[in-house]
């Protein structure tokens, strides 16, 4: 059954350049009923421009592979109707991270950030135990929302602290503050990250603004539900007087520390 | 032309590939005490396992207490129509449930019953409810475990958006491998002492299919080219839920969680039509009876507008599917505009999965040549005929450990990763094979001749194929083979992050595994599983007492047979068993 047909054409700026710099280049697309922009971006790729960089995988919004800035809003690709946007859409890389080549920027420093954040750490006595974990769903929950994270570093992408100040250097960034939010809400895990937030990670430069929730395709509440819950965490630990003063006649024992 | 510039690493295990099996074959490796690198053609975590959305099949009875490893194995053969390694079957089955639960020692966080196990959700051709889950992203969370377990295992190493075009091979044994950096280009020689494919299936040469641009079959071809044998190419599966509509997301999977949830099946007229063909198990039938009912319904004139069915989940609570399903129904509104906790979805059969690959050894997942393993959809003979929804992520978990256990014990054994003398004129070959594309300004645009492919095998090699349509299949094939000789990548000459000239190198993984299925679809003149023939519409019992083996000869392509041992009695009776207590219709 062919059911498609050429609705109108669609003009596709595609910022298009290396390291050393680039442009916008226009091209003109034929545009199909429910198109999204990465058909669009492909279409170029396979007849106008065959070295045309663009990072993709699934293109079911499962991957997070082709983020990008479409009219200068950090979105998947594959997941924006071509639709919402009429006859002209620009797609430009995503802008916190260096260019290599096209659409593509090397997204590294996320893989490094995430050596550094100590794995799920079950207590020695679950670790040996030979019966089958019991949990229960309502406990399971909390951490599950943070691990719909497609790792598409559109948090990142927009987060001010990393795009504007360029604080790599002290700040995780969205993407792993729900990281560490997930290993610290699984009911198993015993090791404390407390200090971990607040130093390298670096939580208090976060200063809420949401951009990172906003963005988020998987619609995880990233500030709501991870990044002020370890505020209060660290501030519970560092800062509360009250907390600080029974801490020196011994409060609650830690299992270990990050 | 002067020796090719390349940077060379050497490691003990060499694996290609991160998504499940090859990242569960590292961290095997890796505690086996070998120096590990995983090469991964995409960034890591991008792997096609995070596709898998229903879940893991094992045999772990948390909801229903009958169930046992020989019942899952009796569904594994006789999803597999009997045509099954049924020594991987017995393995997989009754080593999936320890793979789980190790999993969740990793930090995985699976959905729980009210007593606080493990849930189990019922699957297609499944006695009982089997499949442990995480809604409907089981895929992801397990692929972010094993992840963050293999970058926090000393002794392994990652290189990321890295295609590995030609294996090299040292007196008969695997040595080493050619790959290309996608950021700039350049080449690497990696030497290793032994070597695990772990690089998924195939379904890129059809034209609607599940899979990603990735999925090029560069395994089976890299095996192939080495030497190995490949078994079954001719099953190949089509998930009978893709989307249709719009046309840019066609082929993008509907879980068949939505039917293990309830969903039902119905034609233009309102029809539950499964009724017709297997009305025991219904929308829960194995995959290759749904995908072909649904072919014969739109076949008939019954499909829906855009030439599917429809799935209907809506008698289910919103709050439930929502629950339950959150990918699919966040993926059909934003891609189709359909709310499907109030409209019907409309779906199609797409090209998913590769029951056939590299025919392996059950319980190491060796191959032919010595010093390579193959692991997950790559590798073949766990699933026969036809792979049952969950057996795939299982198939992941435990073969993935011991393909990567064999390998590292192989390499402890004999350490000759730096000693292996590698032939120069093997090396310069490959690499002027892999730059030739960049020279030839004027030839044919690979993507032109990729969509040619694509369309030769949807149109030759479909859901129910015959002699006389194989038959121009091959030719088709052959002569784009010739083509893909002579293609060009339009006068770039750029070695950065360029496609069209990545794209070229696939067209050969992909034209290899399109000729073996070709060939093996030949052979088998039968109708078994998968492979529907109208020119043989029954299932011959002499043919499923063998598989067909592709191997590379002087003069090109052979396809030769392998008969099947038989099963040992315990494993035969489970099977008996099964056919007697809940299958009796399929009963011979």
């Amino acid at each position: 059954m062919n059911t498609t047909m050429n609705i109108s054409d669609l003009e596709l700026s595609v910022w298009r350049g290396s390291a050393q710099g680039g442009e916008l280049v226009p091209y003109r697309v034929p545009v199909r009923e429910g198109m999204v922009v990465l058909d669009a971006v492909l279409w170029v790729q396979a007849n106008l421009a065959s070295d045309l960089a663009v990072r993709w995988n699934c293109k079911a919004a499962k991957c997070g592979s082709c983020s990008a800035e479409i009219n200068g809003f950090p979105r998947l690709m594959c997941k924006t109707p071509i639709a919402e946007y009429g006859d002209h859409v620009t797609v430009r890389p995503m802008k916190t991270f260096p260019v290599i080549k096209d659409l593509v920027t090397d997204v590294s420093w996320n893989y490094e950030v995430n050596k550094q954040i100590p794995p799920f750490t079950p207590s020695q006595k679950d670790m040996t135990s030979s019966e089958p974990w019991r949990m229960q769903q309502q406990d399971v929950e909390r951490s599950m929302e943070f691990r719909k994270c497609i790792e598409c570093f559109l948090c990142q992408d927009v987060c001010h602290v990393l795009r504007n100040h360029d604080s790599k250097a002290v700040f995780y960034g969205p993407r792993f503050m729900i990281r560490i939010a997930s290993l610290e809400m699984h009911p198993k895990d015993v090791l404390d990250r407390t200090a971990l937030v607040k130093e390298k990670a670096g939580v208090g430069y976060c200063n809420i603004t949401k951009c990172c929730t906003e963005v988020c395709p998987e619609h995880i509440k990233i500030t709501d539900n991870a990044i002020i819950p370890l505020k209060e965490r660290m501030d519970d630990a560092y800062f509360d007087p009250i907390r600080s003063l029974l801490g020196r006649f011994g409060g609650r024992p830690k299992q270990g520390e990050a | 032309m002067s020796s090719p510039q390349y940077e060379t690493f050497e490691t003990d295990v060499l694996v290609l590939g991160a998504g499940g099996a090859g990242l569960r074959g590292a961290i095997a490796a890796a505690e086996a005490g070998a120096r590990v690198l995983i090469v991964c053609k995409s960034l890591l975590g991008k792997a096609h396992t995070v596709m898998a959305e229903g879940g893991v099949a094992a045999a772990m009875h948390n909801v229903a207490y009958q169930d046992s490893w020989e019942v899952h194995f009796a569904d594994t053969m006789k999803g597999g129509k009997l045509i099954n390694n049924w020594r991987m079957a017995e393995l997989h089955a009754k080593e999936s449930p320890e793979r789980v639960l190790e999993l969740e020692r990793w930090g995985a966080l699976f959905d729980r019953t009210w007593q606080g196990r493990i849930h189990q959700r019922p699957f297609g051709a499944h006695t009982y409810p089997r499949l442990a889950h995480i809604g409907d992203r089981t895929g992801l969370e397990l692929i972010r475990t094993l992840q963050d377990r293999a970058v926090h295992t000393p002794g392994v190493e990652v290189h990321m958006e890295v295609t590995v075009f030609r294996l090299l091979k040292s007196g008969g044994a695997i040595a080493g491998a050619l790959a290309y950096r996608r950021s700039d280009g350049s080449l690497i020689l990696y030497r290793c002492g032994a070597l695990l494919l772990a690089t998924g299936g195939t379904g890129k040469m059809y034209k609607v299919t599940s899979n990603s641009w990735e999925s090029t079959g560069d395994g089976t071809a890299l095996a192939y080219e080495a030497g190995a044998q490949l078994r079954d190419m001719e099953m190949v599966q089509f998930h009978p839920t893709g989307m249709v509509w719009p046309v840019g997301v066609r082929g993008i999977l509907v879980t068949e969680g939505v039917r293990g949830e309830g969903g039902v099946l119905r034609n233009k007229d309102g029809e539950r039509f499964m009724e017709r063909y297997d009305h025991e198990r219904m929308e829960l039938s194995s995959r290759d009876v749904v995908a072909r009912a649904i072919n014969s319904e739109v076949g008939a004139g019954r499909g829906s507008p855009h030439g599917g069915v429809f799935l209907d989940i809506t008698h289910r609570k919103p709050e439930f599917i929502k629950s339950k399903l959150p990918s699919m129904y966040e993926q059909f509104l934003k891609l189709a505009k359909v709310d499907i906790t109030r409209q019907p979805m409309e779906v199609a059969p797409t090209i998913h999965y590769a029951m056939g690959g590299v025919l392996v050894d059950a319980e190491t997942g060796a191959s032919s040549v010595s010093g390579l393993y193959a692991a997950g959809e790559v590798a073949a003979g766990l699933h026969g005929a036809n792979r049952l929804g969950g057996n795939s992520l299982s198939d992941l978990l435990v073969f993935g450990k011991r393909a990567g256990d064999a390998a590292g014990a192989a390499v402890k054994q004999h350490a000759r990763a730096a000693k292996a003398r590698l032939d120069q004129g093997q090396i310069d070959d490959a690499v002027a094979s892999l730059m030739a594309p960049l020279d030839r300004p004027a030839g044919e645009s690979p993507y032109k001749l990729q969509v040619e492919i694509q369309e030769a095998m949807t149109r030759y090699a479909p859901i129910v194929r015959d002699q006389a349509g194989l038959e121009e299949g091959l030719e088709a094939i052959l002569e784009l083979g010739a083509r893909a000789g002579r293609c060009g990548t339009g006068g770039s000459k750029s070695l950065d992050f360029n496609p069209g000239w990545h794209t070229a190198g696939d067209l050969r993984s992909m034209l290899v595994n399109a000729e073996a299925l070709l060939r093996s679809a030949l052979e088998r003149k039968e109708s078994r599983g998968a492979h529907a023939r109208s020119d043989f519409p029954k299932t011959d019992d002499a043919l499923g007492a063998l598989n067909f083996v592709a191997e590379k000869s002087a003069d090109g392509m052979v396809i030769k047979t392998a008969p099947i041992p038989a099963m040992p009695d315990y494993l035969a009776d489970a099977v008996r068993h099964s056919y007697a207590r809940y299958t009796p219709e399929e009963r011979e």
